[in-house]
Parts: structure tokens; sequence; C-alpha cells
């Protein structure tokens, strides 16, 4: 089979759209309410759970056949938690000021249920580069409903993108305020739930009976 | 031309309009507003198809014009104020107004207040219609309600966009997505005013936005910057509580319009209650919940704390207690409906109101939570007081 098939360019695409984690098969959302009140942590940490689940995915993937079926989810969490450890590292010796706002919230991709999901549902029954490309899929179908959340929220909630001000300081002087409650994260289940809507709008197979 | 030929006339008129407006017809787009007008202009003669029905002719459009009448002496008393804080506040400044008197003060009231009640109302309206075309319903009358309200309950200087936006959010995340009218989980009113406390705290908190600081045609008086007032329960919250005074009672006192006058108030619950419109079981529990919570505290708080040393019949006629008590925890749809329920619904309220007020100085309007929290409770109460009733009706069968 090519690498650029149909199938795998099916896997690689379906989680950006029709089969979004977040939208869709609803998960990963505690983060997504986290950190998206700006667009750079927002961003990170898109890029880090792409990496992390694309990594995994493909780690367990080439163990898949050796690993005992009883012990799989402590050898898959091994296998997280040694990923997420690196990017941890990797992210406070160069982007510090960025892992200080995300806090915990690298730490915990571990639990994120994405990254489990995808380990459990693909990788352990998929071959290596298309448990690669589905990782990748799934990482940046994350990511962007997170940079999606966080430009509406750090645009109405702060006036700013990329810590800029990018409303005119003639609105404000003209009686505009930032809206507060944009960065709340109940504002961000708002802002999710109305990306649900309109995705399931304009898609019939995803609308039940 | 009299009464009769006129209906006749308008009952014509308003038939040669409605083929235009029905499914093929011209003016389509414009069928639920077309409805809307003719239920609100003549009774629908359309009777159910099977069955037999009871029907009455107290419909939910005559409930709503009931409750409106019963908020308007509030709404007429709060113009007034609206009027009498910006003089009065101009006076302890020494700035004049041009015009003084009676109908100065309510006229200038009047035309601040105006704008906030069409908006409110625009806004509302136009979601609903538009709803109501979208989905092919009928238009529901509880904007009606709900659009009278909002500007009762926001200060008089919130901006006009915040109006419109907050009435918006409300509308459409509070009630629409719920389902419309009859199925929202929480007051809508409400939500347009959690809606800018939470977004925009500084036009609903603080001592600068209760009064108006300019004229309005000349009426009024400009306010020199800087000129505050601070309501009596934001005060007391920060720098001390301020003795009782029967201007609290009668509203003379800075605050959001409708909520100051606790006689303009109890003339709105004099008929709602008497009229059985609302429960009196959940108005006077309201009150005994607050009344007892804010007796304990009186007896057991902190006594530095200048809201928790507050007497408990202050606390009642301050704030938005009063109003929320007959007003917004009454709302038939957003409060429990078995009879039980409504004393354990109303009493809650009272209590979460003060404790919010007490222990939250940075919330003193604790009304809003209070009702919000009960809200999201009503049905888990209804819930309890159907499973004990059916437990307590089980075990007397297994007794005999």
């Amino acid at each position: 089979m090519s690498l650029f098939s149909k199938q795998n360019k099916e896997v690689f695409t379906a989680p950006l759209g029709k089969n979004n984690p977040v939208t869709v098969q609803v998960l990963g959302i505690c983060s997504a309410l986290a950190v998206t009140a700006q667009l750079k942590p927002a961003i990170v940490m898109g890029l880090s759970v792409t990496i992390i689940v694309a990594l995994s995915n493909l780690v367990i993937s080439l163990l898949r056949k050796t690993i005992p079926n009883r012990v799989r989810i402590i050898i898959q969490l091994v296998v997280v938690a040694a990923l997420v450890t690196i990017v941890s590292e990797v992210l406070k010796a160069f982007a510090y000021d960025v892992s200080v706002q995300l806090s915990v919230y690298i730490g915990l991709i571990i639990t994120n249920c994405i990254l489990m999901g995808r380990l459990e549902a693909f990788a352990m029954s998929n071959g290596p580069w298309e448990s690669l490309l589905d990782g990748l899929g799934n990482g940046l179908g994350y990511a962007k409903i997170l940079v999606i959340v966080a430009f509406i929220r750090e645009l109405l909630g702060s006036g700013c993108l990329f810590g800029y001000q990018v409303i005119p300081q003639w609105c404000y002087n003209h009686g505009y305020l930032n809206n507060g409650l944009m960065l709340m994260p109940p504002m961000a289940l708002i802002i999710v739930g109305c990306i649900i809507w309109w995705q399931r709008a304009h898609n019939k197979d995803l609308q039940e009976q | 031309m009299g009464l009769k030929q006129f209906n006749y006339n308008l009952r014509r008129f308003v038939n040669q309009i409605k083929p235009n407006v029905e499914k093929g017809g011209k003016f389509h787009a414009f069928r639920s507003l077309f409805e809307g007008f003719e239920t609100f202009l003549f009774v629908p003669n359309e009777t159910s198809k099977s069955g037999v029905n009871i029907h009455d002719s107290f419909d939910s459009k005559r409930l709503m014009i009931l409750v409106v009448i019963a908020l308007v002496p509030a709404m007429l008393f709060g113009m007034y104020n609206i009027g009498y804080q910006n003089m009065a506040l101009g006076a302890s400044l020494g700035v004049a107004a041009k015009y003084t008197g009676f109908w100065a003060t309510f006229t200038y009231g009047l035309l601040a207040y105006l704008p906030n009640f069409i908006l409110a109302y625009v806004t509302g309206l136009a979601i609903e219609f538009t709803v109501a075309q979208w989905k092919g319903e009928e238009i529901h009358e509880g904007f009606l309600v709900t659009g009278f309200i909002i500007p009762l309950i926001i200060p008089i200087t919130t901006p006009w966009w915040i109006v419109i936006l907050a009435t918006a959010f409300a509308v459409i995340f509070a009630k629409e997505i719920f389902g419309g009218t009859g199925m929202n989980i929480f007051n809508v009113a409400l939500i347009t005013r959690a809606f800018i406390f939470f977004a925009y705290p500084s036009v609903i908190s603080g001592d600068s936005v209760w009064v108006l600081d300019h004229t309005i045609f000349g009426l009024g008086c400009n306010l020199p910057d800087g000129a505050t007032c601070a309501t009596p329960l934001g005060a007391a919250a920060v720098t001390g509580a301020t003795a009782f005074d029967w201007n609290m009672v009668w509203g003379l006192i800075p605050g959001s319009v409708g909520e100051t006058s606790i006689i303009a108030i109890a003339l709105g619950a004099l008929l709602l209650i008497g009229m059985g419109i609302s429960s009196w079981k959940t108005t006077l529990s309201v009150f005994a919940g607050g009344a007892l919570m804010a007796f304990i505290f009186n007896k057991t708080g902190d006594s530095q704390n200048a809201v928790a040393m507050m007497p408990w019949y202050q606390h009642l006629v301050l704030g938005g207690f009063a109003f929320g008590a007959v007003f917004m925890a009454t709302d038939p749809v957003t409060s429990a409906r078995t009879e039980t329920g409504k004393w354990i619904y109303g009493f809650l309220i009272g209590v979460m109101a003060i404790v919010i007020r007490v222990a939250n100085p940075g919330y003193p309007e604790g009304m809003m939570l209070a009702i919000l929290l009960m809200n999201l409770f009503a049905p888990l109460i209804d819930y309890c007081v159907y499973q004990t009733n059916i437990s307590r009706r089980a075990k007397r069968i297994a007794k005999k």
C-alpha cells in the first residue's frame, strides 16, 4: 500500500473535520477550557499534544505485537509519560514563560483522553505509518479547536492577539470594554458548544435522530 | 365608526393579509410576525382536534400582561428615582438643575429609562421572531415579561451596546437553546444581569454607575467628574453600614432602576398574589429564609463585618432582595413546582442571598446569584418531594 493512499489521507484528515476529537468525540475538553484564554499557550499546548500523540502512537504501534494484552495500559502510560516528561523539559528549557502559564496542564497531558483513546482504538491494531498519521491528525484536530477558541477569547477578552493589542485605542476611548466573561472557563465551554452546534448544523451525518 | 364596525373592519383587513403570509405567499418570511399580531388582536379560533379539553380564557398572554402590570409601579417609581438621584447628588455638590419639581424629575427619568427599555425589547423580540420563523413555530409570549424586567434590574448608566449584547446572549443561550419559552432552566432576565455582572463588572458594580451625571434635553443637571454615590448595600461592604432610614423603604436611594422602592414592589406583590399568579409560599419563604439567616449572622457573625452586623430588616429592604423575592423567584418556569418544594426553594434562596452578601464582599448583590443557584436545584427539590411522597404512600399500603 502506498504511503499516501486514499485511505491514509482519510486517516489523517478525518480528525481535522468530521471526526474531530474535541467537537465530535468530546474528548480533551478540560484542557481546552483551561489553556485557551490566550493564543500563545493554546498553540504551544496544541503542538505539544500533537507531538505526544503522534510519537506515542508510533511507538505503541511498533510494540503492539509484543505487548501482553493484560498489561497494555501500563505500557501505554509509560510511553506517554516518558514523552510528556521530555516535552515538559524542552518547554522549560526553551519557552519558560509559556511553560509557567501552562503549569500543570502539560503534565496532565498524560491523562488526556485523546491519547489513551487513540492508543487503544488505533495504534494497537494498525501499522506504524498509519498510527503516526492518525496521531498527527488527532493532535492537529485538537490544536485547531484550541486555536479557534483561544482566538475568540483573547480577542474579545483582552483585545489582544499574541499579547499585542489589536482593538484600537479609539474604541476604548468611546466606551468599548473587554468582555471579562471571555477570560473565564465557562465562556470557553460555550464557545466550544457553539462550534459543535455549527459543525452539526452543517454535517447531516453528525445529526442524531 | 362604532367599536363593532371597527372590529369588523379590522378582522376583514387581517383576513385580507393572511393569504400573503401563509405558506407559498409573497411575504412568507413574516408569518410569525403576522401570527403574533393576529393572536394579539383576536382570540385564536383554532380548536384541538381530539379528545375533550377544558379551556379557560386565562392563557399565557393574559398571565404575562398581568405580571407586566404588577411591574409598572416599580418602573414608574424607578423613573422618578433616576431623576431624583441625579438632582439630589447635584444639589449636594452645589449644582442646581434648571427645572425642578415632580414632572421635571419624572420626565428626566423617563427619557433616561426609555432607550434601555426599547433596546431590551427590540433585541429580544427580534431574536424571538427570527427563531419562531426559522423553526416554523408560533411566537411565544415569554419575552414580554423578560424584556420588561431587564431594564429594571440594571443600573441606569449601563451602556446601550451592553444592554443589546447581554439581552441577546441571555435570550439565545439561556432560552432558545433550551427550547424556547417555558423550557429554560434559568431565569432569562437574571442571566442578562449575570452576563453583565461577569463580563463587564465595571458597569454594574462600584459606586460610580448608579447615578446619571449629565443633562437630557436640558433637564436634570451636569454633575462634575468623579461625582459618585454608592448604593447603601455596596457602601456597607466597603465603608461600613449606614443606619436604617425610611428612604430605604420608600426607595429614594441609588440602585438598579426597579429594585429600590419596597412600596412599589409591594403593590406589585399584592396584585400578583391576589390574582393567584405568583405563589405566596415562594415569596414568603424567601423573606423568611433571608430574615433568619441575617438574624443568625447578627448573633454569631464577625463583628468587624459590617454586612453581617446589618439588622435583618435592613437586609430585606436593601438591594435586589425584595424585587427578586416578588418577581424573579416566583417565575413559574424556573421555580420549584410542588407546593412543598416552593417552601424549600424559597427558603434556600433567602438563606443563600444573605450568605453570599455576608461571606463575599466582592458580590454585594447576593440575590441574583442565589436565585440562579436555586433555579438549578429546583428540579432536584421537586424530585425529592415526589419521591418522599411516593415512599410514604408505599409504606402506608405495606402497613395494611
